[in-house]
């Protein structure tokens, strides 16, 4: 594997998990439990897209194939995909959709700090905007997730259900493969095995506030790194792809 | 007695001095002293611009997933976003009147209140994304436009500020349109077919002909309205003619033709039947538009009742702890 191929692969995966995500929370518009929250929800749909559009818009420039941003989101069969396999799952109830709002920012969190150092100039930039934006993105989850755990009988078991379920799609975001190792030896990627710790920390702590329990099953879910994702993700692309696909000499 | 008539000629004071008040343009604020029936007009006509700014959100949110690139994606939630804004703000301006968001949407609920009627028409492709923010949204600025003088001042404010990001939607719904229209074969045959179905309910949405509206006579003598149905109906046909022409559109209205003498286009008889039919519930989305709404509040009962569940939760601990 070439250096560029692994920068390639590792910018889509970053532009992969922010298209996903968006594409899952826009889900939520005026479906939500109040506007105010529709609003907010949508709003982080709006930074993730943000996002996707500038490390795809790089993925296409590294490839060097002249492919702008939409023809790599729009145009990818579900095994071209490298997202981890949580941003694909359904949103569920509002419970479900803050955990994994949780889950996921938590280690954008750490994440992004580290990766705005990137040696890759680009990487850098985008990461030191979109870590702002992380921060925004986990308040509020966290924020949601404490008072649901802790509010009603009703909400706790709704989240604590929500973290059972999610749970085992939170390692994935941890692996690393050849990519990574190329990319971490030339200062671009970040040692995810370093976040690990960081991240069980900050969780398990929201968690005990939430008063829910992490689950005692060790099982965890992989094979994004490979294109290997779970039934949702052709759903979700077959519709979000569905006008790009059935019209393609068409321009929007 | 002496009594009664003491606090009818009080009454009859103030009401005095509050037409004199708008006669003279003067604007009302909250503080200020109002009829009953102007209360009640303006949180009928409020409540009901609120309304319609929420249930909008669901024809358009009917593309959010299947927007055709991450920009039209991305203009599309933004605009989906300001609607609901919008609402919110509506919402509370309309609260100054002593009425709470949680009674509005139990009335909309009900079907005391409405929305508007234009968002019981479906979005069928995507060139309808681009119809509503080039017609609707621009019939719905001719409106606007007016009630920025409207004489309850906190609603004249909300107008002025939705007003800005209405125009931005229209651009980028005509933006919508003509890129369209600029395309394939079958891009083309979807922006007409939605120009075709959402012309005439455009229209529409300016109200009954001035003869036969039925709330107009206070809502003028009070200046909450300045002007008629039909001029601003008139004003959106002669600002939207020439903007179909540009990009070669066809507007579906035979007997549409300038009239030199009037300096203004003459249109076509108006379907009221199927204005007053939609109207009283039996349009294309009218059971969904409400039962969306209806279903998704219930679904957020839940988390609602967990937020207040919590923050006495939290206070009762405080309260301990002192």
């Amino acid at each position: 594997m070439t250096k560029q191929e692994a920068l390639f692969k590792y910018t889509l995966r970053l532009g992969d998990n922010a298209l996903i995500l968006s594409q899952r929370l826009s889900e939520w518009c005026s479906n939500a439990p109040f506007i105010e929250e529709d609003l907010a929800l949508t709003n982080f749909a709006l930074d993730m897209i943000g996002r996707a559009q500038a490390f795809l818009r790089y993925a296409g420039e590294i490839e060097g194939k002249g492919k702008m941003e939409d023809m790599l989101a729009y145009r990818r069969s579900e095994r071209q995909y490298y997202n981890n396999q949580i941003a694909e799952q359904p949103n569920g109830d509002f419970a479900s959709t803050m955990v994994r709002q949780l889950f996921v920012s938590a280690f954008e969190m750490y994440f992004f700090a580290e990766l705005q150092n990137s040696k890759d100039a680009t990487i850098a930039a985008i990461s030191a905007k979109t870590l702002k934006e992380v921060k925004y993105h986990l308040a509020h989850a966290e924020d949601w997730v404490i008072r649901l755990g802790d509010g009603t009988d009703e909400s706790h078991n709704r989240v604590q259900k929500a973290v059972n379920d999610l749970w085992m799609f939170t390692g994935e975001q941890f692996e690393m493969d050849e990519v990574d190792n190329l990319l971490i030896a030339e200062g671009i990627a970040v040692d995810l095995d370093s976040l690990r710790p960081l991240w069980n920390n900050y969780v398990e702590n929201i968690l005990k506030t939430a008063t829910a329990e992490i689950p005692k099953d060790e099982f965890m879910q992989t094979g994004s790194r490979k294109g290997i994702h779970t039934e949702h993700l052709g759903h979700l692309l077959s519709e979000m792809q569905y006008l790009q696909r059935a019209y393609p000499d068409a321009t929007w | 007695m002496d009594n009664v008539q003491n606090t009818m000629s009080k009454e009859e004071a103030l009401l005095a001095k509050f037409e004199e008040k708008t006669a003279a343009g003067e604007a009302i604020e909250p503080r200020d002293w109002m009829p009953e029936a102007y209360r009640k007009h303006l949180i009928r006509q409020m409540s009901q611009h609120a309304h319609s700014e929420v249930i909008g959100m669901q024809p358009e949110g009917n593309w959010v997933t299947r927007a055709p690139s991450l920009r039209a994606k991305q203009i599309l939630l933004a605009k989906i976003q300001d609607e609901g804004g919008h609402g919110l703000y509506l919402y509370s301006a309309a609260e100054t009147l002593g009425i709470t968001r949680d009674e509005m949407i139990a009335q909309l609920h009900s079907g005391k209140a409405k929305y508007s009627n234009i968002f019981n028409y479906p979005t069928l492709n995507w060139a309808d994304i681009g119809a509503i923010g080039w017609l609707v949204d621009g019939a719905a600025i001719v409106n606007q436009v007016s009630l920025q003088r409207t004489s309850y001042a906190p609603y004249s404010r909300a107008m002025v500020r939705i007003c800005k990001e209405e125009s931005f939607h229209q651009r980028q719904g005509y933006e919508i349109m003509a890129i369209m229209m600029r395309g394939t074969a079958e891009q083309r045959e979807m922006a007409q077919d939605a120009m075709n179905r959402w012309w005439w309910p455009s229209l529409m949405m300016f109200g009954p002909h001035d003869t036969d509206s039925p709330h107009s006579a206070d809502a003028f003598k009070w200046k909450i309205k300045r002007h008629t149905n039909d001029e601003l109906r008139q004003k959106f046909i002669d600002k939207t003619v020439q903007q179909a022409e540009v990009i070669e559109l066809t507007i579906p209205d035979p007997d549409l033709k300038w009239n030199e003498s009037k300096q203004c286009y003459d249109y076509g008889k108006i379907n009221w039947e199927e204005f007053y039919r939609v109207i009283n519930g039996h349009g294309p989305c009218n059971k969904q538009r409400m039962d969306h709404h209806i279903r998704v509040h219930k679904e957020g009962a839940w988390v609602r009742e967990a937020a207040e569940a919590y923050k006495s939760k939290q206070k009762n601990k405080s309260i301990n702890l002192n």
